[in-house]
């Protein structure tokens, strides 16, 4: 079942391999009906899915790691309606192998498909189409979340919505999320349109994005960010019509096969991967490709995160409000070209004026950036904080489900709903990311 | 398309090698003891399985012996028919409070080698007279060879072994397969208690995926996964003498 992408590793870490911080212990889930497990001397509770998000969301050093993979069984499936229930451990890979070829497709899918539900709820994760489908949890009826009281709360739009919103985006604070109902999108086939245009500065990027999100549900932006200006390419999708005749398609898997003694990531490396996906061909026009190289292009090799070496990577993910866009994302990546620093997987995105339902949400209108960057300890840092000062000087928001390193300052400015969420904190619930941002 | 009749089809175990048959087009009768997990498994199948397959399931505590033939009549009725029956309830003895008590250490005997050769009789009787069928029963490496650490669960599945020995011996003239399946260290709720790493340890999934292949082609007896083979036979070789002596 599981296999792919799982790792099998024993002791929980998150995507960018740092924090590296120990659980007291681990338990692992095996039916959603069983209580909690107990905490035994651990002072905190926290659920572990799939450790996909970067930083310490999903880390709980000290206290008690709930593994979630054991739930994942299907409950129900409403064929023609397009409604799915499952317990909270099933991945989005494993939804896709099963709805797919049944012409349904998962309405909102972050950058890779090895997420579990629960992850996906927690960290209401959006996608390349946020601008037509907003966030993840805009497509989630109902969920059932176990508190450590034992008692078990069912919550939807439509019911007990204040234990929804707190839970939605919420990091796993407000108990386990035990199963979740979402409503489908339905497809045709496994294909998608799509349409690739460079763009070699960030007027054109803007000009080319406004278009591109009137015709087209996905669209995300990469972009080069050691060039001065801010080239890039514009990628757009729709998933595809139905067809007669297909293309054969056999994915592919590659595995990174080792743990670099040092990150392989660098000035130089950087330099010549920017400079050839730059001008990677593009198709002319629409055309025709199989959803996973457009919606999952990192996914194709298991493991990547292991180029970075040991000492593990950032990711740093911000969004800027829509009268800040430009002026922000041009100083952002003005500071990082002065720094020198880098980064392979710059993406832009405009999201949608859809307003989030979770309390701690991150998408809102407005801009996002999402950039990487090999910990080179207080150099690293060193960046972070003066791109922490143009986010907030611009009233912008960093994203927790992407953070290692942000103030309890930031963290506060990031979400002014903090204060209605607390009551819904779990009292036995904790993570590193929620000790670290509380601090005073 | 077979139909099958799973008994303690909530351990980790059965659970996988069941989604593995529901995958190939198995149609399923599945008896527990937890009605809760149960039905957690039975919604699970009934969402994967194809519109002809059957899922259907019983609640029943398996040491009551007397359930057994009903039981079987009722996945036969529910299926309409029976071609494998899949045994793997068990449970996973405290080998200290054995030793303490004779009842304990009986109860554990019942559950792990009573009940499953009151079953396995039940259905070779069936499938002897259809001349056809399959009997898979979950065995152990543990009973190969009785050690200190665990030789009252080991005892109860030694016996399950030499009985299916003697039950496959009696049935082959009847086309009749008997499959005793032999896991290793598996990853599961009853070995929670252990400390699961290394690369001794498998995943019920892939164990799953082994007892599905093992029923397919009608195997003796099989080690899953393979090398549990070997390791046992260089621990059978050791003489007793020396083996005594160990700590296992």
């Amino acid at each position: 079942m599981a296999g792919r992408g799982d790792g099998g590793r024993v002791t929980p870490l998150s995507w960018n391999r740092y924090p590296r911080v120990k659980p007291l212990r681990v338990a692992k889930l095996d039916f959603r009906h069983d209580p909690l497990p107990p905490l035994n001397g651990a002072p905190s509770r926290l659920a572990y899915g799939q450790g996909r998000s970067y930083g310490d969301v999903c880390l709980n050093a000290g206290g008690l790691s709930l593994l979630t993979r054991g739930l994942d069984r299907f409950i129900a499936f409403d064929r023609a309606a397009g409604r799915l229930s499952a317990e909270a451990g099933v991945t989005l890979d494993e939804l896709l192998t099963f709805l797919v070829p049944q012409g349904w497709f998962v309405p909102v899918t972050p950058g890779t498909r090895f997420v579990t539900l629960g992850g996906a709820v927690a960290n209401d994760v959006h996608g390349k189409n946020h601008h037509r489908a907003g966030s993840f949890g805009h497509h989630v009826s109902e969920l059932e979340l176990l508190r450590s009281d034992g008692e078990r709360i069912v919550c939807g739009p439509e019911r007990n919505r204040e234990w929804f919103e707190a839970t939605v985006g919420g990091l796993g604070l407000t108990g386990l999320i035990t199963r979740v109902t979402i409503d489908l999108s339905r497809i045709a086939n496994a294909f998608m349109i799509t349409e690739g245009k460079r763009f070699r500065s960030l007027d054109e990027f803007w000009a080319l994005n406004t278009e591109a999100e009137r015709d087209w549900p996905y669209t995300a932006a990469w972009i080069d960010c050691l060039s001065a200006h801010g080239r890039g390419l514009q990628l757009a999708a729709r998933h595809a019509p139905a067809h007669t005749a297909l293309p054969l398609h056999r994915p592919r898997v590659r595995k990174f096969p080792l743990d670099p003694p040092i990150s392989l990531v660098n000035a130089l490396s950087l330099k010549a991967f920017n400079a050839l996906y730059y001008r990677k061909p593009l198709p002319r026009g629409p055309a025709l490709s199989p959803y996973e190289p457009y919606l999952y292009p990192l996914d194709a090799v298991l493991d990547w995160n292991r180029i970075y070496g040991r000492s593990g990577f950032f990711q740093y993910q911000c969004v800027l409000p829509p009268e800040a866009s430009r002026a922000g994302v041009a100083q952002l990546l003005n500071g990082i070209s002065r720094q020198g620093a880098g980064s392979f997987l710059a993406v832009l995105k405009t999201f949608g004026d859809a307003p989030s339902l979770g309390l701690l949400s991150f998408p809102r209108p407005g801009a996002t950036l999402a950039l990487d960057f090999p910990n080179q300890g207080a150099r690293t840092e060193r960046l972070f904080v003066e791109l922490d000062a143009i986010v907030a000087d611009h009233s912008g928001a960093l994203y927790p489900a992407k953070d290692a390193r942000m103030s309890p300052e930031m963290f506060k400015r990031s979400f002014p709903n903090l204060p209605r969420f607390l009551p819904y904190v779990d009292p036995e619930f904790s993570s590193s990311f929620w000790r670290r941002v509380r601090e005073r | 398309m077979a139909k099958i009749a799973i008994f303690g089809a909530t351990s980790a175990i059965a659970a996988a090698a069941a989604r593995e048959f529901c995958a190939r087009g198995d149609s399923l009768f599945l008896i527990g003891r937890n009605g809760q997990k149960l039905q957690a498994i039975v919604e699970d199948l009934s969402v994967r399985k194809g519109a002809d397959q059957i899922v259907a399931s019983a609640t029943a505590d398996l040491c009551v012996r007397a359930l057994h033939a009903g039981l079987l009549a009722q996945a036969r009725e529910k299926l309409g028919g029976l071609d494998v029956v899949l045994i793997a309830q068990g449970s996973l003895p405290d080998q200290k409070a054995c030793e303490a008590s004779v009842e304990a250490t009986l109860a554990e005997i019942d559950t792990n080698a009573l009940s499953v050769i009151s079953l396995a009789t039940l259905a070779g009787n069936d499938f002897e007279r259809q001349r056809q069928g399959a009997i898979v029963v979950i065995g152990s490496v543990a009973g190969d060879r009785g050690r200190q650490s665990n030789y009252v669960y080991g005892a109860a599945k030694g016996m399950v072994a030499i009985f299916c020995q003697g039950l496959r011996n009696r049935l082959a003239k009847s086309g009749v397969t008997v499959t005793l399946i032999k896991p290793g260290f598996v990853d599961t709720p009853m070995t929670a208690a252990f400390d699961h790493k290394g690369f001794l340890w498998a995943q019920p999934g892939a164990i799953g995926k082994l007892i599905v292949r093992a029923t397919a082609r009608g195997a003796d007896e099989v080690y899953t996964p393979a090398f549990w083979g070997l390791i046992m036979r260089v621990i059978m070789a050791i003489p007793e003498r020396v083996f005594k002596r160990l700590k296992l």
